[in-house]
């Protein structure tokens, strides 16, 4: 610590140089974290579903309906505590697919019943039960278009044609930010009759009394429709999830990709910065070797410097990057819950720190091994 | 009087270190910003293939895309029956009534995927240009046989020519494959209308593609079926309702490009601006030599100018030939307005790396502007004075 | 018994296949306490006799002590330790860091000690007023003339209280004022506080104020 003046008396002697770097740093760690949340906020999405929940799909693919008529049979069987279902809607609001937000018909007691995860003021949830037209519309969604309580909202159709009012009579906060604030939750009973009773459910929820018996209870569902005109898939809501997560490919893959090659150009830009601060110093440096520092000490101080403005990069661009993500939800949209976790800080801070080792070693150990009588004459 | 170039190449050469970390830097944006916009322009690309514009495409009003929509076999044979739609050399229609269905499909790494599934009419491959059954033969009418595009029969199995598929409640048998000009219908498996009707959907279409006689009669097609009061209809260009399609998805791709290599750039260029100021402060007293000879200050400056553009350019050059490899690289996405698979491969075009190229410069502009202008505003007295 | 002895010490440069001899089998003896001037024309190798004394340079052959330590025997590790206790060192062109101020540039060796802030401090203010410069000390180097920045130079080659004083052309950079000042301080440090020193100068009235004078002229050092 006696060393520190030294140290950063060194970093204020260009200090133009250093701001910039420290600045470049901080710019790659705010990208870093940026894209290492997408991988957190997709792992977390990926462990959302739960595991005694089952979903229960069209065999034939995702885009085909189930059959109202098949939901006596799943409610009679051993080990399902009950039944919901919802049907995927597709309305735009405002017809500008820019403004699309996820709406769905929902059973409403039974869907309420089995989503806790849905918070909803009990007299809120009391209108939404008992009027047919009625919405819940998530927090963030309510904010990103203004929307008061009470307001009529019109969805123009996609499947299901014509212009469908709606009026909005709660608005709900996810007990877990990754199950996303962003949806508009309608009653199934009032798209099925505007619909002429051709609605059918997209899928069925099975809220199961152990959660243990998922896999029976999925193989005796499907079984039990193998040879109806409607044959089923099932599989526990965190599987379907996790499907629906894979679903963006190779993104992972692509941020790994960016993020090292980030890591790397900055490696440049710091070890570029180090080199040139070192060479200018070469008679002091020289000089406090005549003083008695020993190697070690100067390869240190050296190595401290670059470590110093890698840190103070990371700390400016992990701690930005989460104040901005945690005040401005500005990616909530496309992925619910999306924040900078801490794991994600401390990774960061502990590649700064190896930055710093790295970018540093070079110059600090041509200063090491530096020659006090040939710098001496060079300076001299 | 211009400083010859030669003089900021062996300055570049003196130090080469530096040189090369600063152009290093820049070659990894440069590198990073032409594989994302490749990223973004194949997506693009294989999307707006699918589409031609002689072509017009019809859905039920309001359906925005394929799978939302349906078309009654009625409002099918109006359209067919209307004038402007073109005719074979035997006087049929050029027109395809289409079944547009999403399927789960079990990959061949075991995964599962979204697979669009196609009902054509056998006039389809009249009406699309560009589609070529590479091997076996077209799906006989009214047989239940079908032809696997050939990005999908490459990554799922049993689609190899009599192999069977079962998806629908019912076994295909595999007839064909083909390609479509790397277009996300290779990514498709097609078969009869007819014959998918049942098996999905019941009596609907979900869209009707036909050939127009005189394509730049559109706006006038357009009309004529939109107020036509037997049928409610939108109708759009082809290639216009697919790159509406790949709008949203290939806007956010390129959105994280710029976002992406905006942010790195910044970044490089504060490196670039190190690198110069350094360069311009240890050759102060040789600036102070040219000054004396009589350069005026402004070419002083337009020689940092160059030599910071230099560097960027090698840096540049080296981030170009990185990206490079990637071209042709296919990988795939989600088609998030049906859900289903699209593969495409990454584009790295002459343009791209044109552009790539001009991002250097620009960067080697930027890092270079205040220290040329330090160098140019030296004081010839103080510069000469000015240790090395 | 002298404080320094060197015995039978050769230096050679080897530059490519060829060996320049600077001086060889040199004998010195330095008592404790003793002034002592190094004068020879340029190249004559004084700068490299007073390297060989600092321990910042090896002989080719030959063996230092100074005190009870054997100088030539050391490796790297120890030289430094050893240097940081022993010798105080002032160049020419003073050396001082731009970056810290006159004090933090005296305090600088007593870092590699275990002495506490505080001490540090005494030791500082203590050298400070021995040159003269108790006023200067948050003045940074740039701000302070020559002569004053040869004086922290001093400064700081005596706060840690070295055995022997070594000094490489101290005045050669300043004008005769200031030169006579370096001098005269020397002498001091020399009389009062029973230094011993070593200067190398080609300036024969900074020798005058030395007790003693020796010349290296071609490899062959003389009374």
């Amino acid at each position: 610590m006696k060393f520190a003046r030294l140290v950063l008396a060194n970093l204020g002697r260009n200090k133009r140089r250093t701001v910039l770097t420290v600045l470049s740093v901080a710019l790659a760690f705010f990208l870093f974290a940026t894209l290492r949340s997408v991988l957190t906020t997709l792992d977390a999405a990926r462990e959302l579903g739960s595991e005694s929940r089952l979903i229960v799909l069209n065999a034939t693919g995702l885009t085909f309906p189930v059959r109202q008529s098949q939901i006596p049979r799943l409610e009679a069987m051993e080990g399902v505590k009950s039944v919901s279902w919802a049907n995927w809607f597709g309305g735009l609001y405002q017809e500008r697919p820019e403004d699309f937000f996820a709406n769905f018909a929902i059973d409403p007691a039974s869907y309420l019943a089995l989503y806790p995860e849905v918070q909803l003021p009990p007299d809120q949830k009391t209108t939404f039960l008992a009027e047919r037209t009625a919405a819940i519309v998530g927090k963030g969604l309510m904010e990103k278009f203004g929307w008061r309580l009470g307001q009529t909202v019109t969805l123009k159709g996609t499947i299901f044609p014509g212009d469908w009012d709606f009026v909005i009579r709660g608005v709900y906060t996810p007990t877990d930010p990754a199950y996303g604030d962003q949806n508009f939750f309608f009653r199934y009973d009032y798209l099925y009759e505007r619909s002429g009773r051709r609605a059918e459910p997209g899928w069925f929820v099975l809220q199961l009394t152990d959660p243990a018996s998922a896999a029976t209870i999925s193989a005796r569902v499907d079984t039990m429709f193998k040879n109806s005109p409607t044959p089923t898939k099932t599989e526990t809501e965190k599987a379907f999830q996790a499907g629906f997560v894979t679903m963006w490919g190779n993104v992972a893959f692509l941020m790994r990709a960016i993020g090292t090659a980030v890591f790397f150009a900055i490696l440049f830009v710091a070890a570029n910065t180090m080199m040139m601060a070192a060479r200018e110093r070469i008679g002091e440096i020289a000089v406090l070797k005549t003083l008695g520092f020993p190697d070690g000490t100067i390869f240190g101080i050296v190595i401290a410097e670059a470590g110093v403005m890698t840190l103070l990069g990371g700390a400016i661009g992990l701690v930005g990057a989460r104040a901005l993500f945690g005040s401005t939800h500005a990616l909530d949209a496309f992925l619910p819950g999306f924040r900078v976790e801490g794991g994600t800080l401390a990774l960061g801070f502990a590649i700064a720190a190896t930055l710093g080792v790295i970018s540093g070693a070079l110059p600090a150990w041509q200063a090491a091994r530096l020659s006090v009588v040939q710098a001496l004459r060079k300076v001299a | 009087m211009k400083i010859p170039l030669i003089y900021n190449l062996r300055s570049i050469r003196q130090r080469p270190v530096s040189t090369a970390a600063t152009a290093l830097g820049m070659a990894v944006v440069v590198a990073v910003f032409i594989a994302m916009m490749a990223l973004s322009n194949g997506f693009k690309a294989a999307l707006v293939k699918t589409g031609s514009s002689d072509n017009a495409f019809i859905l039920r009003k309001g359906a925005q895309a394929e799978m939302n929509s349906g078309i009654d076999r009625h409002t099918a044979s109006v359209i067919a029956s209307l004038p402007f739609v073109a005719a074979d050399e035997t006087g049929r229609p050029l027109v395809s009534p289409e079944i547009f269905v999403v399927v789960g499909l079990t990959r061949l790494n075991g995964g599962f995927a979204n697979v669009v599934v196609r009902g054509i009419s056998p006039q389809a491959l009249k009406v699309r240009k560009g589609i070529t059954i590479t091997d076996g033969r077209m799906f006989q009418v009214g047989a239940p046989e079908i032809l696997v595009g050939a990005t999908l029969a490459r990554s799922f199995p049993n689609t190899g020519l009599g192999d069977r598929i079962t998806f629908g409640g019912r076994d295909w048998t595999v007839v064909g494959h083909f390609t479509a000009n790397g277009s996300s219908f290779e990514s498709e498996i097609w078969g009869e209308n007819e014959q998918f009707m049942p098996v999905f959907r019941g009596e609907v279409f979900q869209s009707v593609t036909f050939r127009m006689k005189d394509p730049a009669a559109f706006d006038g097609v357009k009309q004529t079926l939109e107020t036509d009061p037997r049928i409610t209809v939108d109708v759009a260009r082809e290639i216009e309702f697919y790159e509406g399609q790949s709008r949203l998805l290939s806007q956010v791709l390129g959105f994280i490009a710029v976002f992406i290599s905006g942010v790195m750039a910044v970044g490089a260029i504060f490196g670039a601006v190190n690198t110069m100021y350094a360069a311009v402060a240890s050759r102060a007293p040789e600036i102070g030599v040219l000054l004396t000879l009589g350069f005026r200050p402004r070419s002083v400056m337009s020689s940092f100018l160059a030599e910071a553009m230099i560097i960027a350019l090698i840096g540049g050059v080296i981030g170009a030939l990185l990206a490079l490899p990637i071209n042709g690289l296919v990988t795939s996405t989600t088609n998030w307005n049906s859900f289903s698979e699209v593969a495409f491969a990454f584009r790295v075009t002459p343009a791209l790396l044109l552009s790539g190229l001009g991002f250097s410069v620009v960067m080697g502009l930027l890092g270079g502007y205040f220290p040329a202008r330090r160098a140019a505003k030296q004081e010839v007295v103080e510069a000469l004075r000015a240790e090395g | 018994m002298a404080l320094v002895e060197m015995r039978d010490v050769t230096k050679a440069y080897h530059r490519d296949a060829q060996e320049i001899p600077v001086f060889s089998r040199v004998n010195l003896d330095i008592a404790q306490g003793e002034f002592l001037a190094l004068m020879g024309p340029s190249g004559s190798g004084k700068s490299t006799l007073l390297n060989l004394l600092a321990g910042l340079d090896r002989p080719t052959s030959g063996r230092i002590t100074v005190g009870s330590d054997d100088v030539t025997g050391m490796n790297a590790r120890q030289l430094a330790a050893w240097r940081a206790r022993h010798v105080g060192f002032v160049f020419q062109f003073y050396n001082l860091l731009p970056v810290l101020t006159a004090f933090q540039n005296i305090e600088l060796p007593l870092l590699l000690t275990n002495l506490s802030k505080k001490a540090r401090r005494d030791h500082v203010q203590a050298s400070l007023e021995i040159v003269g410069l108790t006023d200067r000390a948050e003045h940074f180097p740039r701000q302070l003339s020559g002569g004053e920045q040869q004086r922290v130079g001093i400064a700081r080659a005596i706060v840690s209280d070295p055995t022997m004083l070594l000094a490489d052309e101290p005045t050669g950079d300043l004008d005769a004022r200031s030169a006579e000042e370096i001098l005269a301080l020397l002498q001091r440090l020399n009389q009062e506080f029973g230094k011993t020193i070593v200067m190398v100068t080609h300036d024969a009235r900074a020798a005058e104020h030395a007790h003693a004078t020796m010349h290296l002229d071609k490899g062959v050092l003389t009374r």
